[in-house]
């Protein structure tokens, strides 16, 4: 996956998604796009333009999301779900090898089946930075994990611009959206556009693989008018975002503020239920735990998501680590904020929102920073108590 | 490895106060039963087989809680011929459904239901094997779960450690990817602090949780319950959603007490 500098611009007219989707079904083994189930926007298989929640509406605020039907015509006036890639590339319980045993000897097998390639429509720049994040993680260092790398390899992402930030977003505060800006490397990216009569995409090429794909498809030029058109709309989204954190100075504030009283505030509202963390698209804690036959003829060792919010996480000869919940939503905030940067070399938040609104009781990574930065802080309702 | 053994550990099953769906549980392991038969002898299930080998026996597994002063003194028997004894579901772990005569006065209701409540002798609260005699693991839920069930006798036969996570609903919610009730649907759900098990059945059916398992390993009920408010829940329904099958676990318990109108 090389990256090469945005190579083609095109304007692709709204009727001709349904082009898109059957060109990546017919390149890929899987496409998987946004649609409605369980009352929330997730990454489920599509095959069709039908399938997209058009025209539906996304409200967020701490520890609530509701799906509305809207009147408009678009098909992605919506920000992320509770979903991210990190299911994709990172699936929540894999099985990694098994192992058989006649007497004395044992045979390992690889359990890890070879996935076919996804195509994945509708990826927002959050998620791309996520996706950035976590090869730091998996791939980085040295440490290789195959299983994360075969899935990583198959992907072809539709990366699609964000001009309707939600109330939990704060992308632009991470330097990670609304616009596609950095990040992984993407194939496609859209811009959803509305106006003068039109309903369609800018499409710009960000691989090989994607100006491939572009050729495809049934594209007009893009005039320099749509280019301004798309700039504008990203200055207004970024100016909409619901939350801010400001990022100067943050990793010095935790570091600084282990003993804050405000750990102890936090820890009366969290449920250390671990939400936060299995929706946060960057958060990759796993364990890992052995399976046995009864009769001791086989094992298998399975890989599960995993949480610092469980108290079995830092369990060690002589008991746990991190007893108290105030020491769990530290480590969290303070790893994800700070010393995410002295491991990784990047902060480990994407500004996503998710862990803002699947939090039951809306405790908001935005405004725990802001009282430990000593600044004021918006109250709304929810995220408040 | 297992060590190498001489002869199969006798496997025996005890019944208290219950409704019996957690020792059908074994029997429910259909594919899984065999290869537990193989493995253990089952020396004393009622339920199962009139066959009955006397103790000692190796494991136990409890089901039931403790309700009458008869059952208070079988306990000690039970735990004296048993090496590791095993509670297996709410009542045993909790007191179960039955639990909810502690929040009440026994003898009215024996008074009530009964023509002749002299002829009952009963205990004035159900409690849990634990509160009795030593247990040594608890296996929660309403009814148990037969993959965990198989995983402590598996684990046993080994010399591990069961993998039976005490940590909340939610993260079986997630790992399935059951988008949160609660957060997309306003429905108050006791995921949040109630230990997994289930594999997040009832949220992946558009329900909250019941709470079937008990209190997850640090539950924060009262910020739950401040939810469960924010959705609209009253006092009296908070007091309902904590006191079902481990309405005397005590997390639970003292959440529920502490909606009671006496105690605001």
């Amino acid at each position: 996956m090389t990256r090469i500098k945005d190579i083609a611009t095109a304007y692709l007219p709204a009727e001709g998604l349904q082009a898109l989707i059957d060109t990546l079904r017919q390149h890929h083994d899987r496409v998987l796009g946004p649609r409605v189930r369980e009352q929330a926007i997730r990454y489920e298989t599509i095959s069709s333009v039908a399938d997209l929640p058009r025209g539906v509406k996304d409200e967020h605020e701490g520890g609530r999301y509701r799906l509305h039907q809207g009147e408009e015509a678009t098909f992605f006036g919506f920000v992320v779900g509770p979903d991210s890639l990190k299911s994709i590339v990172y699936p929540p319980r894999l099985t990694l090898w098994s192992m058989k045993r006649s007497g004395h000897e044992g045979t390992i097998e690889d359990q890890d089946e070879p996935v076919g390639s996804t195509a994945i429509l509708g990826v927002r720049p959050c998620e791309l930075a996520a996706l950035a994040v976590q090869d730091k993680v998996f791939l980085g260092h040295g440490f290789e994990d195959p299983h994360y790398r075969q899935r990583r390899e198959r992907l072809f992402l539709v990366a699609v611009e964000c001009l309707q930030p939600g109330a939990h977003c704060f992308c632009d505060s991470m330097g990670t959206g609304p616009g596609v800006n950095g990040g992984a490397s993407w194939d496609l990216a859209l811009t959803e556009l509305v106006g003068d009569g039109r309903h369609g995409f800018l499409v710009r090429a960000g691989s090989d693989a994607g100006r491939e794909m572009m050729a495809k498809l049934p594209l007009e030029q893009a005039g320099d008018g749509l280019e301004k058109a798309r700039e504008t709309a990203l200055a207004a989204a970024a100016k909409s975002m619901g939350r801010t954190l400001d990022t100067d100075g943050l990793k010095k504030t935790l570091y600084d503020h282990v003993d804050h009283p405000h750990w102890e505030k936090v820890a009366d509202r969290c449920l250390a239920c671990a939400n936060c963390t299995m929706v946060c698209p960057t958060c990759f804690c796993s364990n890992t735990m052995e399976e046995t036959a009864l009769d001791g003829s086989s094992a298998a060792r399975t890989r599960v998501w995993d949480s610092c919010f469980n108290l079995d996480f830092t369990y060690i000869h002589g008991g746990h680590v991190r007893r108290s919940v105030k020491s769990r939503y530290r480590q969290w905030m303070t790893h994800k904020l700070a010393s995410w940067q002295d491991q990784f070399g990047v902060i480990g938040c994407v500004g996503c929102g998710r862990c803002i609104t699947w939090c039951p009781v809306g405790i908001d990574i935005t405004r725990e920073a802001a009282v430990l930065q000593g600044k004021p802080t918006k109250t709304s309702g929810r995220t408040t108590s | 490895m297992a060590a190498k053994r001489t002869r199969k550990p006798k496997l025996a099953v005890w019944k208290f106060a219950s409704c019996d769906g957690c020792q059908l549980s074994l029997l429910d392991c259909e594919d899984e039963l065999l290869a537990v038969t193989g493995q253990v002898d089952i020396a004393y299930f009622p339920e199962a087989s009139r066959e009955y080998i006397r103790g000692p026996y190796d494991l136990s597994l409890v089901e039931g809680s403790i309700t009458t002063p008869h059952d208070a003194e079988r306990i000690h028997k039970i735990r004296r011929q048993s090496k590791v004894l095993v509670t297996i579901g709410a009542c045993a772990t909790a007191g179960g459904i039955q639990a909810l005569r502690n929040f009440g006065d026994v003898k009215e209701f024996t008074r009530l239901v009964y023509p002749s409540p002299q002829f009952i002798e009963t205990l004035k609260k159900s409690t849990a094997i634990a509160d009795h005699v030593f247990v040594d693991f608890e296996l929660r839920g309403c009814p148990i779960s037969k993959e965990q069930l198989v995983e402590v006798i598996n684990a046993y036969l080994h010399g591990r450690k069961p993998a039976v996570p005490t940590h909340s609903v939610c993260v079986e919610c997630k790992r399935r990817g059951t988008a949160c009730v609660m957060v997309a649907s306003g429905i108050p759900c006791m995921g949040p602090v109630t230990q997994a098990g289930c594999g997040a059945l009832c949220p992946a059916y558009n329900r909250g949780c019941y709470g079937c398992f008990g209190p997850m390993e640090t539950p924060n009920t009262p910020a739950a319950s401040g939810a469960f408010s924010r959705l609209g829940m009253n006092e009296d329904g908070i007091i309902r959603t904590y006191r079902s099958f481990n309405a005397y676990a005590e997390a639970f318990r003292r959440e529920s007490e502490r909606h009671e109108p006496t105690n605001h």
